[in-house]
């Protein structure tokens, strides 16, 4: 084991003199696997970026909670078997509530009716159009997990009196209360004053589409007032008690509509149930083309570094033919001449792969600096990942032509010039 | 040429035990479509504390039966044993460690590690016994040191002079302490001034107790040994003192 070691040791110490006297060589060598390892890690930490911002994404949704909706999420061809279907109605969420409550350890926490529309809000001189609004009763309290940066949800009591307040999302409120404070102040909805009673915390868009920043939440009777009643965009939020039985509570929660609806047996459901566990089964087989082509196409570079790194060793093993007669003369075994001209081309992979990863971490902040929504995570697991690629790149293409040094007849190296 | 050392002033010493036995060895290689007999059948014995020249005209076999002595090639045919042990037998790697041990080489190009001080050069073939460090080191400053080599431990081959060069090229065929010195025309790439200088410097390692193998086509040098083997055709032609 000592004998191993020292010869390790010895092999890294030729390596690196061996690095030091053809230095403009190995750093073009180098070069070679530092764009390979930078093509992979940023694949890689853009993959990683991706999935993560994706379940940030999902999480927003709420990973416990199931929307119960007139029509899905995933497109659908035979639109017309959803089209007649009736629209939610709050109604729906009462009943749903009576029936949970009626049920013995019900899996079910909660049903929320709620209805949305865009608006424009406006507040001194300033207005903001495209406003995702959301009618809803002060049970929606109940769901959503975002913090409020001031102030609160309705009570049940400006909810039941369909009061004329509001809850604005960051964005809305920073645009129109660019200073101070927007709680206590009154926003034009639809004409019609609002008064703001909270601001919710930043939140971020959901996967870059949806920002949940720009919304603004009202009692649902206030709503309906000024925002009418038919609408095809109402949905029941239900809210689980265990996220880790989704499917059981879904279950659950569609025996319990279809009482509501009076499906009899047999009959199709009349409503979806959506959650963002669906997305992400929609989702996942894009991901993974997504990585399989972008690490095929990267990998590609890091091939063409381990080219150049064979070329190199070759070359290398070729013009110190003579010094290998000598070691071998000297008493180097075959194992020792294969160690160092190994070790030599995966010190020049590790080196890249080093420099590589410092210049990927060095590109990801400089992403993150001028794109911060751009989802790029670099992960330890990511470091280990490309050193153990730079180094099994090196193995590789160092193998053969070390192979063929510790093969070497020494009669033979030593005579050549 | 390097003129004979005057014969008058020569101490023999006495013959040690059997180090190298050769019998019967033959050695063939295809070259193409031809069979070339480089060694067509020779025996030879080699005692410690021998200082042997072997000779011998280009073509006549001898860098085949010194590649043979020195462990980096195994004949075709016939016995070779070294201290005992047979070598025509070896696997590679045997015989790496055997000419570790065993042999020390001197080369008529010196064949130095050009990147290398003289100390690491000296070095090498303790490496590769596995010596630890420490010791490696000492060991090699006493062997440059007894080359008088030892205000030069740091200089490289290029701010060496030749026969500077071949003196570090000695050292290092001496400090694994082996059974043998094999160089291979120890001078051929000296002037003769040199030559003698390091010819003087055999003389004195086989009055310490060296065993010593000169190959050589130089008459005068084969001269400075004890006893000399000629070749001719892949044949032993004359074995005996040199008178």
């Amino acid at each position: 084991m000592g004998k191993i070691i020292y010869e390790f040791t010895e092999a890294i110490r030729i390596a690196m003199a061996q690095i030091r006297a053809n230095k403009m060589r190995s750093a073009l060598t180098a070069l070679g696997v530092i764009i390979g390892i930078v093509a992979v890690t940023l694949m890689g930490t853009a993959i990683t970026g991706i999935d993560i911002g994706f379940d940030r994404s999902l999480s927003m949704l709420g990973d416990d909670v199931i929307y119960v909706q007139k029509w899905p999420w995933h497109n659908v061809e035979d639109w017309w078997n959803y089209a007649n279907r009736p629209i939610m109605k709050p109604s729906d969420a009462i009943a749903l509530n009576a029936v949970i409550a009626a049920t013995p350890n019900s899996l079910l926490d909660v049903a929320v009716f709620d209805d949305a529309r865009n608006s424009t809000v406006k507040a001194g001189g300033l207005s903001v159009s495209g406003v995702f609004t959301r009618g809803t009763t002060a049970d929606y309290g109940r769901i959503v997990t975002t913090d409020f940066e001031a102030g609160r949800l309705f009570s049940e009591t400006e909810s039941d009196g369909a009061r004329q307040v509001c809850v604005l999302g960051y964005d809305v409120a920073h645009a129109l209360f660019p200073v101070g404070s927007a709680i206590g102040a009154t926003v034009q909805v639809q004409g019609q004053p609002f008064q703001v009673i909270g601001v919710l915390a930043k939140q971020g868009s959901f996967l870059g589409l949806f920002s949940f920043d720009n919304q603004m939440l009202m009692p649902l009777g206030a709503f309906r007032k000024y925002f009418g009643i038919r609408d095809e965009n109402t949905e029941m939020q239900v809210k689980i008690r265990d996220k880790y039985r989704l499917a059981e509570s879904e279950d659950e929660l569609e025996g319990a509509m279809r009482r509501i609806r009076g499906l009899a047996p047999g009959v199709r459901d009349n409503f979806s149930l959506n959650e963002g566990q669906a997305f992400k089964q929609q989702l996942d087989p894009i991901k993974q083309g997504i990585a399989i082509a972008g690490i095929f196409v990267t990998g590609l570079s890091l091939f063409v570094g381990a080219i150049g790194i064979m070329n190199i060793t070759f070359v290398s093993v070729r013009e110190r033919t003579k010094e290998i007669g000598t070691r071998k003369a000297l008493g180097a075994r075959r194992f020792t001449i294969l160690l160092q001209f190994l070790i030599e081309a995966i010190s020049i992979c590790a080196i890249g792969g080093c420099i590589g990863l410092a210049l990927t971490f060095g590109l990801s902040q400089v992403v993150k600096t001028l794109l911060p929504s751009f989802p790029l995570v670099f992960s330890p697991v990511l470091v280990c990942f490309s050193m153990l690629a730079a180094v099994v790149t090196g193995v590789l293409s160092g193998i053969v032509p070390a192979w063929g040094a510790s093969r070497l007849d020494p009669v033979v190296a030593l005579r050549y010039e | 040429m390097v003129p004979p050392a005057p014969v008058e002033s020569r101490i023999v010493r006495p013959v040690g035990p059997l180090v190298i036995a050769i019998e019967g060895v033959t050695k063939l290689y295809q070259m193409g479509d031809e069979t070339i007999h480089a060694l067509r059948g020779i025996s030879l014995s080699i005692r410690r504390n021998e200082y042997l020249a072997i000779m011998g005209p280009s073509g006549s076999g001898k860098s085949t039966l010194m590649n043979m002595l020195g462990c980096l090639d195994t004949p075709t045919a016939g016995k070779y044993e070294f201290n005992g042990q047979d070598v025509a037998a070896m696997v590679d790697d045997e015989l790496a460690d055997i000419r570790n041990r065993e042999i020390g080489f001197v080369f008529q190009t010196f064949n130095l590690l050009a990147r290398s001080d003289a100390l690491k050069n000296v070095e090498l073939p303790l490496i590769y016994a596995g010596v630890p460090p420490s010791q490696r080191h000492e060991r090699a400053q006493i062997a440059l040191e007894n080359v008088g080599l030892g205000g030069r431990l740091h200089h490289r081959p290029n701010e060496l002079s030749g026969g500077q060069r071949q003196r570090v090229a000695i050292a290092r065929a001496l400090v694994n302490r082996p059974s043998i010195i094999l160089a291979d025309e120890p001078t051929g790439n000296l002037d003769s001034k040199t030559g003698i200088e390091i010819m003087a410097l055999f003389e004195d390692l086989y009055e310490a107790g060296n065993t010593l193998i000169v190959v050589t086509h130089e008459e005068s040098i084969a001269r400075h040994a004890r006893r000399i083997v000629r070749l001719r055709d892949g044949l032993i032609e004359s074995d005996g003192p040199v008178d």
